[in-house]
């Protein structure tokens, strides 16, 4: 028997085949050995993320989260949202906070889901998986768990924006928030609590559409991680991953750079230190090999 | 579209201020600002902008209405959030500059071939045919967008990124026929027809 459930919206970056699978992989063996329990919302949508405004106007945008909800509240009642992606639990809270404000926006948004037989009424507390940790379950037990600390590893705490503002973690600081520094010395690794970098964006979706201005912050989010002598990023969020971990070829070329910097999840580092094996791990996700968690893995 | 720009135009003359506040999302917040700055210091893009957001905010109450609507500026936005954390006057200006870029994409102002304007569209598009986005569609579109030419010369710089994914498994070439989808996407299309039906209402009340 779990000890805590959730009502879990995975989001599709985090489906079989696309590119933060690895994230979810992870995430299932960390949530095994926390007997943490996902029920997954059924048939749940895309939130939109945070560059779905252009085509979409706010009332169709709030209106996929609240389909999301619906559902929630319908097939798990009672159980509080967790996201794994930084965008959806930020769309998805946006959403719910905008529709409390703004009563004929809701009411709108019940009008558009009664096409499909559904309602919006509870609003139950919608979290990000790191709230859950640090928030629900803390740090000691989190610590209680650990077979093979991360020793000698030393980590740059990546928190970029979107888990961390506008909401980000209770009593954690916008500027300087130390939950992931704090988590990595949980695990036993060594954590750089002035990695300057921390909260620098990595450009998000317009990594896509504006590569070149994107990669120059992300050139000076990694630049930073080995100055300080990083064996590694570890982040929170699916296109802080991405931005920073696929684009560090392209950035060698345009700067001359060296740069071969594995970035990996919270949830990467858990499942190694909780003695779990590379698969669980799913570090064969990464594009740039985390070398040094391959190797407590494979102990 | 065209004719929704004459309406608004004719409709509130020269208080652009009137229609940011009327037909922008959270654009009632416009007139709250006092011009300190701050967001403009703390955008990540900040250097990018030629009407940094603080400038955006006076333009609007100035009625720089073409300057404003068909501005690159209001496309710059990565959603980091930092200026809305730092505003003294708690403006939500993520969320107003993303009102005012959808604005401007309503009305038919967007700068031809702005990238951010073509990839946020192409996005939208993406998650309204099976509700959930597709991922390598998504990134074919987008190398392609600026044609077929640049698309090829864009798909081959992208190439050993799109190889290290594929060895991953972060990408599946089988996305390219069906791939995820929402089960009941009858009922999931009905409902945003619905919510999108509304919100054209809404605003073509606004225009009338």
């Amino acid at each position: 028997m779990a000890k805590r459930q959730y009502s879990f919206y995975p989001g599709c970056s985090s489906q079989k085949g696309a590119s933060s699978s690895n994230y979810l992989i992870s995430v299932q063996t960390m949530c095994e050995e926390l007997e943490v329990q996902l029920n997954e919302i059924p048939d749940w949508n895309c939130c939109a993320a945070s560059i779905g405004y252009a085509g979409g106007g706010e009332l169709p945008r709030l209106t996929l989260s609240a389909r999301n909800l619906a559902l929630s509240e319908q097939h798990n009642p009672g159980q509080d949202v967790v996201a794994t992606c930084a965008a959806c639990w930020l769309s998805t809270r946006e959403a719910q906070e905008r529709l409390h404000e703004d009563q004929s926006l809701l009411a709108e948004a019940n009008t558009a889901l009664a096409e499909a037989g559904l309602k919006l009424t509870k609003e139950m507390p919608i979290k990000h998986m790191a709230e859950v940790l640090i928030e629900d379950i803390g740090y000691a037990e989190l610590g209680a768990k650990v077979k093979r600390p991360l020793a000698g590893i030393k980590i740059a705490g990546y928190v970029g924006c979107q888990t961390n503002r506008p909401f980000g973690i209770a009593g954690e600081s916008f500027e300087n928030p130390k939950y992931l520094d704090q988590l990595v010395e949980t695990l036993g690794g060594d954590s750089i609590p002035d990695y300057e970098k921390k909260v620098q964006c990595c450009g998000g979706a317009l990594a896509f559409s504006e590569p070149e201005k994107s990669q120059e912050m992300v050139k000076g989010i990694i630049e930073a991680a080995y100055d300080h002598g990083a064996d590694l990023i570890v982040t929170p969020c699916p296109v802080c991953q991405m931005n920073v971990e696929v684009y560090q070829d392209q950035i060698n070329q345009t700067y001359g750079t060296q740069f071969k910097m594995p970035v990996v999840y919270y949830s990467t580092l858990m499942a190694v230190a909780y003695g779990r094996s590379a698969k669980d791990a799913a570090l064969n996700g990464q594009v740039i090999p985390a070398k040094k968690l391959e190797a407590i893995a494979g102990k | 579209m065209g004719d929704l720009n004459t309406a608004m135009i004719e409709k509130y003359r020269n208080r652009f201020l009137k229609e940011v506040e009327a037909n922008v999302e959270e654009g009632e917040w416009v007139k709250m600002c006092m011009q300190c700055g701050v967001c403009s210091g703390s955008c990540p893009l900040g250097k990018f902008w030629e009407h940094p957001p603080q400038e955006i905010f006076m333009m609007i109450r100035a009625g720089k209405r073409d300057e404003v609507l068909s501005s690159e500026s209001v496309w710059m936005c990565t959603s980091c959030y930092n200026c809305i954390v730092r505003c003294p006057r708690e403006l939500p200006i993520t969320h107003i500059m993303h009102g005012l870029a959808h604005y401007a994409k309503r009305l038919g102002l967007v700068p031809k071939n702005q990238p951010t304007a073509k990839f946020a569209q192409m996005f939208w598009d993406n998650l309204m045919v099976k509700g959930r986005v597709n991922e390598l569609k998504l990134g074919l579109n987008l190398y392609f967008m600026n044609g077929i030419g640049d698309g090829v010369k864009v798909a081959l710089k992208n190439q050993k990124i799109g190889l290290g994914m594929l060895k991953s498994k972060r990408m599946n070439p089988l996305e390219a026929v069906g791939g995820h989808a929402v089960k009941d996407l009858k009922g999931f299309h009905a409902v945003l027809k619905k919510a999108q039906e509304l919100e054209d209402k809404r605003l073509a009340d606004h225009g009338a």
